[in-house]
């Protein structure tokens, strides 16, 4: 079993209808308990993967694989309530309280309500929302809360996969770091598969088991941190490249 | 000469007629309503059905009422009965409010919301109930309220093919030129347009999300 990837995408590819590729010739396993990040530029194609993954979008040709069985074969509702999904704008309903976001899934999976209650309490506490914040609405949070309640509502029906489309993106960067540091206890402790999309490279070093670099709708390679910041990779030396410019650019500056 | 008194006079006429008036209007709504969100519904999420059926409600309303009601005069059940007729009419003139405001309250949902929704794997049913009329209801209520006080004015004109209502005064009014006779029709009439549109606005702020 321990060789049996949870999502493996088989030579997958992507074509919008007006017949423009997004995406040719993926090739990509993820294994049970990793954190694979997808890092690439904006167009590279990794949220159209994370899409094809809880099939938001349909493969145009091969196929994906979640838990062996191709998503194409599976009831797309129950596929998806099976994987928890968090977007970079959140999507809470607005007009639902906190607790009620974060019982969307257990809610029409039909739990009862002393379990949803107990859920959601829990849940809560899991991701560092304080408990008197439940009855208050998506409006009224800050961006940091508002993105805790996104990660909490994924993992309420407890789904051993979790898909993260730039969930730190849009957060400034004190809390992004901190929902960073979160997120790497919480993995820890709960071991989710997760497929996570970013820019950063930073966010992909700190956060991934792997790093699957993309561009331009191609997977160009699949590193560990640590192999990826020694690739000798063009693109992969270049985003670490452009990382260390950053960090030199301050020192480089001169007075001024 | 005086109208305080000619109301009084009259009131039972004019409590009659103005029941008359709103049994034609709300009736009217109810298909509009019943028949209107729905159509709305499939115009925001079938984009191929967006034009004919948005032009279509669109081309009713330009067609003059009175025009209308002589239009459908000679359809054999419909003409029958006034009253029957009048309230196609007035459904048909409520359609285009209920359908755009339907159409553009759902397309007016964040499409993050949507997105998330649809990828913790609510069905299209779910969705629709769940998240898209809810956050959509303020806006389709304004449609209803335009509706409603449009067809409040334009249903004293169904007195003209003998339909009822508070129209019956103001025509009668206009045939022996007598102004106590049009405001009995026409201060009734505006009441409850005014008093329709101040109520529905009132439910329709209490209801727009934050």
């Amino acid at each position: 079993m321990a060789n049996n990837p949870v999502i493996e995408f088989r030579d997958v590819a992507y074509v919008l209808p007006n017949r423009q590729p997004l995406l040719s010739g993926l090739n990509l396993q993820v294994q049970r308990g990793e954190t694979l990040i997808l890092l690439g530029r904006s167009g590279s194609g990794k949220t159209t993967t994370l899409k094809l993954i809880n099939r938001l979008l349909t493969p145009s040709g091969g196929e994906v694989c979640v838990n062996g069985i191709p998503t194409s074969d599976s009831d797309v509702i129950q596929l998806r309530r099976s994987i928890g999904y968090v977007i970079q704008e959140v999507g809470l309903f607005p007009h639902y309280t906190v607790e009620r976001n974060i019982a969307l899934v257990p809610r029409v999976e039909g739990w009862a309500d002393e379990r949803i209650r107990c859920r959601v309490e829990e849940l809560m506490k899991l991701v560092g929302l304080e408990a008197n914040l439940a009855s208050r609405y998506p409006h009224q949070l800050s961006g940091g809360q508002r993105q805790r309640v996104g990660v909490a509502r994924a993992l309420a029906a407890d789904p051993a996969i979790l898909l993260m489309d730039e969930p730190f993106g849009a957060l400034d960067a004190l809390t992004r770091d901190q929902l960073q540091r979160e997120f790497l206890s919480l993995q820890q402790r709960l071991n989710k598969t997760v497929v996570f999309v970013t820019h950063d490279l930073r966010e992909a070093l700190r956060l991934g088991s792997r790093i699957a670099l993309m561009d331009a709708g191609r997977l160009i390679t699949v590193l560990p941190p640590s192999e990826f910041v020694r690739s000798s990779n063009s693109l992969a030396a270049a985003y670490v490249q452009a990382f260390e410019g950053g960090l030199d650019s301050v020192s480089n500056r001169g007075p001024s | 000469m005086n109208l305080t008194h000619f109301f009084l006079e009259n009131r039972e006429q004019i409590v009659e007629l103005t029941l008359e008036h709103l049994w034609l209007v709300g009736i009217s709504t109810l298909f509009a309503v019943l028949i209107g969100i729905p159509l709305g519904i499939l115009s925001a999420h079938r984009p191929l059905w967006n034009k004919p059926v948005l032009g279509t409600a669109n081309i009713i309303q330009t067609i003059p009422s009175l025009a209308l009601f002589g239009f459908l005069l000679p359809v054999p059940w419909l003409g029958d009965r006034a009253d029957r007729l009048a309230i196609l009419a007035l459904t048909l003139y409520a359609l285009l409010p209920v359908i755009r405001n339907t159409y553009t309250g759902i397309r007016g949902v964040d499409p993050a919301v949507l997105e998330a929704g649809r990828g913790m794997g609510l069905a299209g049913r779910q969705l629709l109930l769940q998240v898209e009329l809810p956050l959509a209801l303020s806006v389709i209520l304004s449609g209803i309220r335009v509706a409603v006080v449009v067809s409040v004015g334009l249903a004293t004109i169904a007195a003209a093919i003998g339909a009822g209502g508070l129209g019956e005064f103001i025509f009668r009014g206009l045939a022996m030129v007598n102004n106590q006779l049009i405001l009995a029709g026409a201060i009734p009439a505006a009441i409850l347009a005014l008093s329709a549109d101040f109520g529905l606005g009132w439910l329709e702020k209490r209801l727009r999300p934050q």
